[in-house]
Parts: C-alpha cells; structure tokens; sequence
C-alpha cells in the first residue's frame, strides 16, 4: 500500500491543471437542459476538450485518448472538477456506451462511432426505459424487426436524458418476437432525427426538459447497427449498467467539490451554527473522502487485473444518499433562503443549493434504484435467497 | 499510488484468520463464557506463538520493524471472531510504547520478555479511565500529569470495575509508587502516537466486528423460516443488512488508509485516523443493530453470540477516544488546512 503520488502522476497533474486553466471558460455554459444554445455551448466545449485529446484520457489514442490509466482518470477528474469545467453533455455516450462499445463492438462500428462520440459530433441519449419496463427492464416491449439488412423499430421510450437535443440513441429493444424477459433482446443505435422518430420533452421537477418521451413508428436502422449478437442485449446491458453504477458515472471529484462548497458556506454563516449542523458538514467531507478512496482502491485492484464487482451497487447507494445528505445541510444553513429559486435577488450561488437538491434526489431512481441495488447486494454479496 | 496490500500482508492475515476460525469460532467463545473466565490460555500461547508481538518494534530493538499496514487486517480479523484476548492492544498499542523508550533500564527487559510472548502489558492512558486485562498483566504503563510511568503490577492497587462485556474485565489502578521512564516533554510525541495507534487498531477491530454481525445474520435469516420461507428472502430484512454492507465497504478503505497514513504523524493522518474510527464505529453499531433484530428475540438472549458482539462495540466505540473526541480532530482538518479533490492524498511538507 503506496498512499503517494508518483512523480509522473504529479506531472500529469501540473499538465492537466495548465491546460485546463487555459482553456475552462470564463463565464458558465448556459444550462444543456434548458436550450438548444446551452446544448450547443456544451458540444464545443466537447470539442475544445476532444482537440486537446482531454476528452476521455483512458480511450486508445486511435480514438482520440491517450490510453491512461484508472488513476490517471481519477486525477485528471479531480482537476476537472477542481477547475469548475463543464458538465459533460456527453456523458451517455463517453461514459456508459464509449466502453461497451469498445468491449463488445467490431472494429467498423468502433471506428464509426466512436471518433464522433470523442469530438462531440455525435451527442448520445440512453433509450431503456419504457412506461411499462423502469426497474423491470426485462419488460421492455419496443420492437426490433428484421427485414434483410435492416431492423424496423417500433414502440415507445421514455426518461431518455438528453434526448431533446441529442443525435443518436443506443435503445434496448425485443427482436425476438415470441421471446420473454431477458432473452431475445438486442442493443441497437438509431440516430434521433430519422424519419419516424418522434421526441416529447418532459419537464424535469425543476422545469428543465431534461429528458424525454421517444415514439418509435416504423424507424429503419442498418443491422450494423446492433452492438453485440442478436438477442445477446441483455447481457451488454448489464455490462454498461456496471460501468454506470460503478466508477464512471460519478467520480468522487464531483462530491468532494460539493463538500469543499458546504464547507465554505458553514464558515460563512458564522461559527455559531446548530452543533448539529456542524457534525453533517463534517460527515459530508468524511463522506466525500471515503467515497474518493474506495474508488481508488477498486481502480488500483482495477488496474491490477480485477473486476467491477457487487461494489457497482454499493458505490451507487453511497455517492447518491451522500450527494441528497451534503445538500439538505446546506438547505438548513441557507434557512430562510433555502427555498430561493435560482432568479431572486437574494438566491445564494443562484440558486445552485437547490438546484443540486433537486438533482440529488434523482440519483437513488435512476441507473437503477436504490432498492434494486439493495436487492443485488443482499442476494449476490451476501448471498440471501431470491424467493 | 497502489492502494493494494501486499503478498505479505495479505499472507499473515490469512494466517491469523485461519487461526482464528480455528481456536476462536463462537463454541470457543461459549466455552469461555461458562467457565466464567476472560482469558483462554492455550488460545493465547497459539496466538503467541505467531511471533507479532514485536511486528512493530523496530529491528535495533528486537522486532520486526514493521508497519501499522501491516497489523491492520490482523486487527480486523480479531474483530471479526469477537477475540476476547487483547492481542492487538498488547501487540499495537502497548508494546509499541514500550519501545519508544528501549532504551530505559527499567523498560528493556520489560519489553524483551513482552516481545518473547513472557508477560503482557497494559497501559493507562487518560482517555481511557477503565483499563482492560491489566490482571493478567505483568507491567502496566501509567500516563500521569507530569509524565510516563512503569509499574509492575500487583493485585492490590487494582480496583475492578465490571464491564457489561463478559469478556473485558476492566480496572482502575490505584497510584502507587512507580518509575517514571519519561517527563511530560519526553513523552509527549510517543503518547500521541499511542493514541493514533490505539484509535487505528481500535477502529480496525470494529470494522471486523461489523462484518461478523452481518454474517451472523445472514447465515441465520438463511436458515430461520417464517410463513413457509426463510426470513433471508423478504425484502425488509435484505434491505437492513445491505444498507449496513454499504457502511462497512465505505469504512474499510478510510481504516486501511489510515494505517497507512499513521506514521505521518501529523494533522491530516489524525483526522484520517479520526475519520477511521467514527465510520468503523458507525458500521459496528449499525451492524449490531440489524443483527439483533433479524436474530429476533434470539438475538436479545444469551442464546447466539450477537450480544458479545454488541457489548464489545459498545465498549470499543469509546475506546481511544469516543466519537466527539474524534469529530474534533476531524475538525482540525477541515476547518484549517486546504479542502477539494486534489487534497485527498496531499499533505504540507510542515508538519503540523
Ligand atoms: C433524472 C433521471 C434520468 C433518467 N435518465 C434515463 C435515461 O437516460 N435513459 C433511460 O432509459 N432511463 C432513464 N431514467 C429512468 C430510470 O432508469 C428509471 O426511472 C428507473 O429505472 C426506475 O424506473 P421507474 O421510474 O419506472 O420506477 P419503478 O420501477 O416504477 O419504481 C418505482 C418505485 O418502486 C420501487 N421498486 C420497483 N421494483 C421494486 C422491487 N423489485 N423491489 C423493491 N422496490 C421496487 C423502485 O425502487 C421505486 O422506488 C432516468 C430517470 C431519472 C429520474
């Protein structure tokens, strides 16, 4: 156990922290939710980062990375987030299908699709769930015909993030007809504005359109397509699900900012505050750290050869109760102006303490709820019977 | 930056598990328990016979010369089979402190025979009133206002408290004459470490303690059957012991990390030491809890072995310190030394 940065880790930091210094913009992007110009702003961004090969340090070169490692990642993150960059518009596709993709995906559709993921070009949305198919995701009922070359989707998906503004989908679909739960599924891209394709935007709980309905009526994709065998999606789901839940989707800079904030507005508010919330604003940066080096202790076990685990469900479970934790203390030590919205005069950081309590209260719903994770814990770690 | 163990590490752990599984599985501790005693010696003589008493003593003075890293998941797999014997007090706290002062003519025969496994040694430090097995000791080190004292112990200056612990058998020790082996200033840094040490191996121990709870209760709600199915497979009781899974694999890297941090000696290392010990206390109690209710009332009887679970818990998470006392170390860090994700691992080359 070598708790030390190395002098090359050291470097890599000074050099990512220099060019992000140069090149974070000044002002904040406008919201990617909220306009087709915030969206836009975001996709340059995505460019910005992609020409300086920022854009996901762990992908090969070929495709625009520069094949680091997992604590490399976690380090150029932490500078990420320590320079108050951007959202990644594209997180859908960087971060869940970019390596399914490169697991599962031939060499054409990786050098089809990923170059444009990595520049922005191509903006991606997830298209799982259905009215009917949330947790039970083996219910999805939206079809995928084939007919020669091609598959004929049908059916109706909803919750997609991004889906209002994005340019493809990678869609969960049954292309075995006769088929039942989680057989006969396939994974399968179509671009969002192909004929037949209709998009709903769904007001987020803060007003946004943050994600959306998908109506699919006769939409024809190529049968390159499809990711992986026919009837063989369920299994790649799982596997994307695993990078979701487990060290991408939310790396440990993101909370550790958020403590850093809670801590300064504490130290704000006067020394005198409630000992209580003094003891939540310390169990908020305890928790940020704790979450930081469990994750880089699976990415050295990672690193080592080791395999993403049950922790995918239990870091989950963490990060999204810690990030609903951090926020309603700082709604407390806002008192009077916890519920400002983002546009009143005395709204502290604009409004940003409620907003991020909003979108914490999303995270135990979705990639997967709290209660499944739980499930998966109890019968897969601990080994509980199923019935 | 490898968070990993290594070989070696990994090996004397298993080891000690091994061992344990062995000499300390829960008939050994109801055997224990009905012959009324608090301390089983042929488990000690096998426990000694691994050779850590000196794992932290450096070479020039007859030990390993090893690291807290090194002792840590042994602290952890104690925890693990409730051991009643103080094997990692002794081996990570006591004998440590004895040989930072080797060099005194009183303390290096007392710490050769501690290292042969000979005698053991207890050691009151004012944050812990009620010193555990110091009947069984032969030497107790004693913090005292003006200094570091070393007392051979006789039964007479020991007043017996009873822990609820069956286990634990707790004095206080009268002030008799004794050797003062060090003054305020001499024994200064070394009682510090004393402390970071005993809160470490302390929080390790309630980490291993924490995961033997939810064993216990996983492998009884696999078994017990209520409506016609086992109680394992309702969603209530899996949700308990899952939720306190999660506080248990978001404990264990900050105790690892603190083991590792220890020897830095300085503000960040205590308040990750600090950080250790209230998670690991956290996960235990919770454990504990779950444990309990899913044993139903045979987890509020004599019959299974959570209470000794529970009652060691209750004890440890005072121990070296309770959960105030290390909120404020924690404090010390926060409130006064840089924040954000770069600072993790970073420390100010000024110790503080
Ligand atoms: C902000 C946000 C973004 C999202 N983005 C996307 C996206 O980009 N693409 C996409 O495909 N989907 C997306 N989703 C959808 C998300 O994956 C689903 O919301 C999630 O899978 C839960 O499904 P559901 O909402 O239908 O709830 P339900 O499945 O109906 O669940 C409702 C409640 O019942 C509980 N429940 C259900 N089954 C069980 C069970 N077996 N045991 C115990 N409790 C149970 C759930 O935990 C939950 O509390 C998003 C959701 C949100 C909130």
């Amino acid at each position: 156990m070598d708790l030390i940065y190395t002098e090359e880790q050291n470097a890599f930091r000074r050099e990512v922290r220099s060019w992000l210094e140069a090149h974070v913009p000044r002002q904040p992007l406008p919201s990617f939710d909220a306009s087709r110009e915030g969206f836009e702003a975001h996709r340059q961004w995505e460019r910005v980062l992609n020409e300086g090969r920022w854009g996901m340090v762990t992908w090969p070169q070929r495709y625009g990375g520069r094949s680091l490692d997992l604590i490399q990642w976690l380090i150029f993150e932490e500078e990420y987030y320590r320079a108050g960059a951007p959202l990644r518009v594209n997180q859908n596709g960087i971060f869940l299908l970019g390596p399914t993709l490169m697991e599962y995906g031939t060499p054409e559709q990786k050098s089809r699709f990923l170059p444009k993921m990595a520049s922005g070009d191509e903006i991606w949305a997830q298209a799982w769930s259905e009215p009917q198919a949330g947790s039970d995701l083996a219910a999805v009922r939206a079809s995928a015909t084939r007919i020669g070359e091609e598959y004929v989707l049908r059916g109706h998906k909803i919750w997609s993030s991004r889906a209002v503004f994005a340019d493809w989908a990678f869609g969960l679909f049954r292309s075995d007809p006769g088929s039942e739960r989680h057989k006969g599924l396939s994974l399968i891209f179509f671009p969002l504005n192909a004929p037949g394709v209709r998009i709903q935007p769904i007001p987020q709980i803060d007003g946004e359109t943050g994600f959306a309905e998908i109506f699919l009526d006769d939409v024809r994709v190529p049968a390159f397509n499809r990711l992986g065998a026919e009837g063989e999606g369920w299994s790649i789901c799982m596997a994307t699900a695993g990078f979701e839940r487990g060290l991408m989707l939310r790396s440990p800079a993101r909370f550790q900012v958020t403590a850093r904030r809670l801590v300064e507005l504490f130290m704000g508010c006067g020394t005198d505050a409630d000992p209580a919330i003094r003891a939540a604003v310390l169990k908020a940066w305890m928790d940020a750290e704790a979450y930081a080096l469990s994750i880089y202790s699976t990415a050295s076990r990672l690193a080592a050869g080791g395999q993403i685990g049950a922790e995918a469900s239990t870091n989950k479970i963490f990060w999204s109760e810690m990030d609903i934790a951090m926020h309603k203390t700082a709604l407390s030590l806002l008192g009077a102006r916890a519920e400002l919205s983002r546009h009143s005069p005395d709204a502290v950081e604009a409004g940003r303490w409620l907003d991020g309590y909003f979108f914490s209260l999303a995270g135990p719903i979705y990639a997967g709820s709290n209660e499944i994770q739980r499930n998966i814990i109890a019968e897969r770690m601990l080994g509980l019977p199923r019935v | 930056m490898d968070f990993r163990f290594s070989d070696e590490q990994v090996m004397t752990a298993d080891v000690v598990r091994s061992l344990l599984a062995e000499v300390c599985n829960s008939q050994d501790l109801r055997r224990l328990l009905t012959s009324g005693s608090t301390w089983d010696e042929a488990r000690w003589k096998k426990l000694s016979e691994l050779g850590l008493a000196g794992i932290l003593v450096p070479e020039d003075n007859g030990g390993l010369g090893l690291a807290p890293v090194d002792l840590v998941q042994v602290a952890e797999a104690c925890g693990y089979r409730c051991l009643p014997e103080p094997l990692v007090d002794i081996v990570g706290i006591a004998i440590p402190l004895l040989a930072a002062f080797a060099d005194h003519p009183e303390v290096a025969p007392c710490l050769e025979q501690a290292i042969a496994g000979e005698i053991t040694v207890a050691v009151s430090h004012p944050v812990n009133p009620y010193v555990p097995h110091a009947s069984r000791a032969a030497a107790a080190l004693i913090v005292r206002d003006d200094g570091l004292y070393l007392v051979a112990i006789s039964p007479d200056m020991l007043t017996m408290q009873l822990s609820a612990d069956p286990f634990r058998p707790l004095h206080t020790i009268a002030r008799v004459p004794a050797t003062r082996i060090a003054s305020r200033d001499e024994a200064e840094a070394p009682l510090r470490q004393t402390l970071d040490r005993g809160a470490l191996f302390t929080a390790a121990q309630l980490l291993g303690m924490a995961q033997g709870c939810v064993d216990l209760a996983v492998g009884y709600a696999k078994e017990r059957q209520q409506f016609g199915r086992p109680i394992g497979s309702y969603q209530a009781i899996k949700h308990h012991l899952a939720s306190v899974q999660v506080k248990i694999e978001f404990a264990r890297p900050v105790v690892y990390a603190a083991a590792a941090d220890l020897p830095h000696d300085d503000v960040y290392s205590r308040a990750r030491i600090s950080q250790a010990k209230l998670a690991a206390s956290e996960a235990a109690d919770l454990a504990a809890h779950a444990a309990i209710q899913i044993y139903g009332a045979m987890g509020y009887s004599w019959e299974v072995d959570v209470h000794l679970y529970l009652k060691r818990i209750i004890a440890l998470t005072q121990a070296w310190g309770g959960p105030s006392f290390h909120r404020e170390r924690v404090a010390a860090r926060v409130f006064e030394k840089p924040l954000g994700p770069e600072t993790t691992f970073a420390r100010e080359t000024d110790r503080a």
